[in-house]
């Protein structure tokens, strides 16, 4: 019985970090080997590169405007859904989640449309000179809807989970509204609220597609890190490319460290998403 | 979209009852409603009015040309085989970070998430650099006589890559609930590790694993970042969807676009509707969780 069992678990081992090995640590691995391939001196000099600096700028600004209006957002959805019982709320979580099932490329597109120049407010816009599409305004839009759902759906489950009893008890001993979420929800949620931040915020610097329907694509101007890596490619700069590439593969592994470090914190991070969802759902 | 109005409506009607304790109901939803429908539900509304803005005949020229058809047909057909690939090995991988321990255990679960956490462009360049002629896995492929990069395959590639985290992460807790008790007492009833496998833990598996077919094959019909580079985007060949909705809004031809973007739309809601559909059955005929 027992020996079996244990040649089967060797091999299943085996096949599982087979493939682990081959679809995700070695595409890691070239990255950083081919970003250094043409040495320290190299790798500096196509990070220090000033449009490649532009880009870094760029895409932090981007994730410091998109993240924080998704973290209110998701506050706020978080409340109304996990407080209060309302008709409709099932179909509202769905709505919540309709971007994951959205390609990057629409997710671009459906801006073109509104604010291009053949738009809806297209017109509108250039009578005031505002640029929307192909411009920062743009970018930060798409990325906005990209991450839309990150924070919310984080915070859902956690919220869910730790039930209303503590606000009624503040409450009742003659806090305000405001008092209440400042000082008792806030800090129940604080693990929660961090970990839906970290991955928006992954995916608000990463962002490709979206972003390259609506950037423009002008160096220096409107290319984010993502975007630059894709000119850099294009052009056969590979090293450069891969240089930048690497910066953004460590914030990669950084979010991955933070991610396992809120999991060690809060282990009802790691599944409650989905269960409670479903729980919120039924 | 009904529904959110139909939300409000409840809202109303929830304001009259006088048992809530919790202040914030209307600020909080209301914003959440106002903010749904500013940054996701009127931009989404745009595309289909627009669709329909150009007529039903241009809308029929457009996704009815040799050219979409087969770009949908690749974008629909190669995320069909790469979530397939990722629920056989989604389940190996789940199954052996659950059930065993060896060294380094943690570190690869953390790693199971990398798909979610490194850009799309940075995967695609990397696997393109892995599976070219020159590359590391692709010059060993290259004299088996496989070609993967440029080719629909390297599409599949990118595809598994990106979905993989999708079916793991599913998976896991339906497996870390899994009464080990049942497979045990289907072992001294007689079972095989095989027929307790078959008999006893995949019914029980079975709504999570189309769960995370469902996601990971959504995610990667809209895909564009990873695949672009890897796909070598011949257009019939190996131009999938997305690509082909860059292409027709560089020429500014937003109809075109817009079109395909209906079509993707409208079949990628369906197909997860119809999953969700099949995925209620199986919960409620096993009567699992």
């Amino acid at each position: 019985m027992k020996r079996p069992l244990h040649s089967s678990r060797v091999l299943l081992i085996a096949v599982a970090l087979t493939f682990l090995g081959l679809f995700l640590l070695l595409p890691l691995l070239v990255v950083f080997a081919q970003a250094l391939s043409k040495g320290v001196v190299a790798y500096a000099g196509a990070i220090a590169d000033p449009t490649a600096w532009a880009a870094i700028k760029l895409t932090l600004l981007v994730a410091a405007i998109a993240v924080p209006c998704n973290l209110v957002f998701g506050v706020a959805a978080a409340w109304a859904i996990t407080k209060f019982e309302f008709r409709g709320k099932s179909a509202l979580i769905t709505l919540i989640d309709l971007p994951f099932a959205v390609s990057p490329v629409i997710a671009g597109l459906v801006f073109i449309l509104l604010f291009g120049s053949h738009g809806w407010f297209g017109g509108l816009l250039r009578e005031h000179h505002i640029r929307v599409v192909f411009a920062v305004p743009g970018i930060v839009l798409a990325t906005i809807f990209v991450t839309f759902p990150f924070i919310a759906r984080e915070l859902i489950p956690v919220m869910q989970s730790q039930g209303k009893d503590d606000e009624q008890t503040a409450l009742s001993l003659g806090a305000t509204g405001w008092q209440t979420f400042w000082r008792v929800t806030l800090p129940n949620i604080r693990w929660g609220l961090l970990y839906g931040v970290l991955l928006a915020n992954a995916r608000a610097m990463g962002e490709f597609g979206a972003v390259s329907v609506v950037s423009g694509h002008i160096r220096g101007l409107t290319n984010t890190m993502p975007l630059h890596v894709e000119i850099l490619y294009n052009e056969y700069n590979y090293t450069a490319a891969f240089a930048v590439a690497s910066l953004l593969a460590l914030l990669a592994l950084l979010t991955l460290a933070g991610k396992s470090f809120l999991e060690w914190r809060q282990p009802e991070l790691r599944h409650a998403a989905r269960q409670s969802l479903d729980r919120t759902r039924s | 979209m009904a529904k959110p109005v139909e939300a409000i409506e409840s809202n109303k009607r929830a304001r009259r009852r006088p048992q809530r304790v919790l202040p914030g109901f209307g600020l909080t939803l209301g914003y959440t409603m106002v903010y749904l429908s500013l940054v996701v539900l009127i931009p989404l509304s745009a595309v289909f009015l627009r669709s329909l803005g150009s007529g039903l005949g241009h809308f029929w020229e457009v996704v009815s040309a040799p050219r979409v058809l087969a770009s949908l047909q690749l974008s629909f057909g190669a995320s069909l085989i790469a979530a397939s690939i990722n629920v056989v090995f989604g389940l190996i991988v789940s199954w052996v970070l659950v059930r065993y321990t060896f060294p380094f255990k943690r570190l690869v679960d953390a790693m199971v998430d990398l798909p979610f956490a490194l850009p799309t462009a940075v995967a695609g360049i990397a696997l393109t650099a892995l599976y070219a002629p020159n590359g590391w896995l692709g010059k060993w492929l290259m004299s088996l006589g496989i070609k993967v990069a440029f080719t629909p395959l390297g599409i599949v590639v990118a595809l598994t890559f990106i979905g993989l985290p999708f079916v793991v992460r599913t998976l896991q807790p339906v497996l870390e609930d899994l009464d080990k008790e049942v497979e045990q007492a289907a072992a001294t009833l007689g079972a095989s590790s095989a027929q307790a496998f078959a008999r006893v833990i995949l019914p029980a598996l079975w709504p999570a694993l189309l769960t995370g077919f469902a996601l990971a094959f959504a995610r990667a019909v809209g895909e564009y970042g990873s695949v672009i580079f890897i796909a070598g985007n011949m257009p019939m060949k190996s131009e999938i969807a997305p690509l082909l909705i860059v292409t027709k809004l560089e020429q500014y031809d937003y109809a075109g676009a817009t079109a395909i973007a209906v079509v993707m739309l409208v079949l990628s809601f369906t197909i997860m509707l119809g999953i969700n559909a099949l995925q209620h059955w199986a919960l409620t005929r096993h009567g699992g969780r």
